[in-house]
């Protein structure tokens, strides 16, 4: 089996959850990967779950709240909106729409039926905040006779780590115990043929360390194994090698002339070329060749997940100062629409 | 304007180690600083040195674990072998197993006919797999459980906890209260009240409310789910009482004088920030800081030269190659000294977060633990950062 080419991967899809070790760049990468959607005229829905409020910090803009707000918009069309959904506000909401409660809603808040539901069954939590996300799926601009076009062209959603990733989305499994029936198990129900449907993947973000590469090897086996789609894994913080590799080996080989040929290249453009500054150069080479290594060997395990990868590179500076808007660059150039 | 001088009280590991009034070391810090690895080496560096350790770990790396000899999940501490005999010190390691953790809560509180019912309950089976907080609640109930053994049986004189990789460090110290005062909730209370006693008096205060919950509660959820959730309840009722008593113990034991808080970091603005506040947090409820340690900062090999200086001088023989020696190290030397540039910008970086954060926290002792090129996975790598640790 090879590895799918990336359009065949991507080609109709409108949910992309994002998902990765904790400390990755997971946040940062649904961001990059919505401007990236953005830069071709679509109109994207950003969303976070776990009330980090990851998404605002990352544009530098107030906190957000249960609304969806406008972040960027291009001038060829695209837009990135955002919205941190809250499990108790989508109930209360929820309940709105289906019931008409009026007061009764506050009347449950008061009485700490709505803390109750979404926290002594962490199911039903999770039920109510992939339903806000299904919703945005599936809203169309027109009335209910007459749907019209969709609302948003993609959904990108910053969703739990890798840890927890396949519990959160396999919400009908998780309610199967708990709600039996009821409109909780139906959302459920159509929420997962929705994530099951090829217009949803998953993305997996890494970083060239062990235990990233680790969990995202075993998510994406529980992914499929449970069978949620797989989009592509992301290599974040890539460092490109600054010394070739022939010159690394050498350097490991001939310490001596190598160490010679240094404190002579050193001398010749008048840097002190003290025995230690010269050793010095020359460890860090050699950490470097190491971290390259293992680097390599982990590359290596990631593509033997035959998912197609995209590379972003450290950024030195932060995701502040248009850092963000490079990555996405960098996503379109690697070829995703 | 002259930058603040970098002088952090340094964090004298060694002296907390050997001392034998420290019982416990609590090691937190927000996700992915290398809490684990810190832990694992506080404790093989205080097994090396003579005392007997159990480590206590939450979600080590695969191979961090099996470098401690633990390849299961089981929940019982493990000696790691051939640590610190020479000395009459000893290491043992284990991995928490949350979930078992709260099935022994649950057995040691309640008849075994209950824990049965308790056990098989769809709600039960929910909460004590993954209910927010119940992997913090169950590390400090563990760490409750091991200081008894120790007290009990002799076997340890030091306990090194990992803390649960919660998305703030501060959800570990806020977890207890959290499950607790859920448990407490007023719409928990209201379904077990017919259990308790003057229930019903309560029922009627509240019985319009309690009817529109209860209503509420069974269309949206389901009318099974609730007669679920009374029976769980119900049958933990009687559990209450031990559960919150544990975890006032608990949490009594973390402020005495005999724990020590280790707060991890890694050289990068949010770690830190989040080490600020949970600095900051352990005075505010009076709990015994030791220090803070700093993960994986960049040094440099050749702190002579420049980071400016190097790509300068790479430029210089850049420019010069043409008539420079075309052999088979050419281009070695501006190779290596760009890449001594970029190692000096890092360095700069770190070196910057961590100044920012001591000028905020002088009097807070704190060491350095150098990056290393690889990662972590056997008791010789646990062993260098150990004695980083101890000189940092």
């Amino acid at each position: 089996m090879s590895t799918p080419p990336l359009d065949r991967a991507l080609d109709g899809v409108r949910l992309h959850v994002v998902t990765g070790k904790g400390g990755v760049g997971k946040t940062t990468v649904a961001a990059a990967l919505a401007l990236a959607l953005a830069r071709q005229g679509k109109r994207v829905l950003l969303a976070e779950v776990e009330g980090r409020q990851g998404i605002s910090q990352t544009f530098d803009v107030p906190p957000l709240g249960i609304e969806e707000v406008r972040l960027v918009s291009h001038a060829g069309g695209g837009e990135v909106w955002g919205i941190s959904v809250d499990a108790k506000a989508a109930l209360l909401e929820y309940l709105q729409m289906f019931y008409k409660l009026g007061r009764a809603g506050g009347a449950l808040e008061r009485m700490g039926v709505i803390d109750f539901a979404t926290t002594i069954a962490p199911g039903v939590r999770d039920v109510l905040l992939i339903g806000k996300v299904y919703e945005a799926v599936g809203r169309t601009t027109g009335t209910r006779r007459h749907k019209g076009p969709r609302t948003w062209d993609a959904v990108v959603l910053d969703a739990p780590p890798t840890g927890r990733i396949t519990r959160f989305l396999n919400v009908n499994v998780q309610v199967a115990d708990l709600a039996r029936m009821g409109p909780i198990h139906s959302q459920a129900e159509s929420i997962t043929r929705m994530l099951r449907h090829p217009q949803s993947v998953v993305h997996v973000v890494t970083l060239l360390e062990e235990m990233p590469v680790q969990e995202t090897v075993d998510a994406i086996g529980e992914l499929s194994d449970a069978g949620f789609g797989l989009g592509t894994v992301v290599v974040n913080q890539v460092r490109e090698p600054l010394v070739d590799e022939a010159l690394l080996e050498i350097a490991a080989a001939e310490p001596e002339r190598v160490a010679a040929r240094v404190r002579d290249d050193l001398t010749g453009v008048g840097v002190r070329a003290a025995a230690r500054t010269v050793n010095g150069l020359l460890r860090e080479a050699h950490d470097h060749a190491e971290r390259v290594e293992l680097e390599r060997s982990l590359t290596d395990e990631v593509a033997s997940q035959r998912l197609p990868t995209l590379r972003l590179p450290v950024l030195t500076g932060g995701v502040e100062d248009g850092g963000i808007a490079a990555l996405a660059d960098q996503l379109v150039e690697q070829g995703v629409r | 304007m002259a930058t603040p001088p970098l002088a952090p009280e340094p964090l004298d590991l060694d002296a907390l180690l050997a001392d034998p009034a420290t019982g416990i070391i609590v090691c937190c810090g927000s996700g992915g600083v290398g809490k684990t690895t810190t832990a694992a080496a506080l404790g093989l560096r205080a097994a090396e040195s003579g005392r007997r350790v159990v480590v206590l770990t939450i979600d080590p790396a695969r191979r961090l674990a099996q470098s401690l000899g633990l390849t299961e999940l089981d929940n019982t501490p493990r000696p790691v072998a051939g640590v610190g005999d020479e000395v009459g010190g000893s290491l043992h390691a284990m991995m928490l197993d949350m979930k078992r953790t709260f099935d022994e809560v649950v057995e040691a509180h309640s008849t075994p006919e209950k824990a049965a019912q308790i056990l098989a309950n769809p709600f039960y089976q929910s909460v004590s797999s993954s209910f927010a907080g119940t992997q913090e609640y169950m590390a400090m109930e563990k760490l409750g459980q091991l200081r008894a053994q120790a007290e009990r049986e002799g076997t340890w004189n030091l306990i090194v906890v990992d803390t649960p990789p919660s998305r703030s460090a501060l959800d570990f110290l806020d977890a207890p209260k959290r499950l607790g005062s859920f448990l407490d909730g007023r719409f928990i209370r209201l379904l077990t009240a017919p259990a308790r006693a003057g229930g019903r008096a309560y029922l009627k205060v509240f019985s319009v409310g309690a009817t529109i919950a209860a209503v509420t509660v069974s269309r949206v959820l389901g009318g099974q789910l609730l007669a679920d959730v009374q029976t769980f309840v119900s049958a933990l009722d009687t559990m209450f009482g031990g559960f919150r008593e544990r975890a006032d113990v608990t949490y009594a034991l973390l402020k005495e004088p005999a724990t020590a808080f280790v707060v991890v970091a890694a050289p990068e603005r949010d770690a830190l920030r989040e080490a600020a506040y949970f600095v900051d947090r352990l005075e505010s409820e009076g709990m015994p800081l030791a220090g803070v340690v700093v993960n994986r900062v960049q040094t440099l090999a050749a702190p002579a030269l420049s980071g400016s200086r190097a790509a300068a001088a790479a430029e210089q023989l850049e420019d010069g190659a043409d008539t420079a020696a075309a052999d088979d190290l050419a281009g070695l030397t501006p190779a290596l000294l760009r890449l001594h540039a970029d190692l000096a910008e890092v360095a700069t970086r770190h070196e910057g977060h961590v100044r920012r954060f001591v000028a905020g926290h002088r009097e807070v002792p704190l060491s350095t633990v150098p990056a290393s090129a690889t990662d972590i996975h056997d008791l010789e790598g646990l062993r260098t950062v150990s004695a980083a640790l101890a000189t940092g």
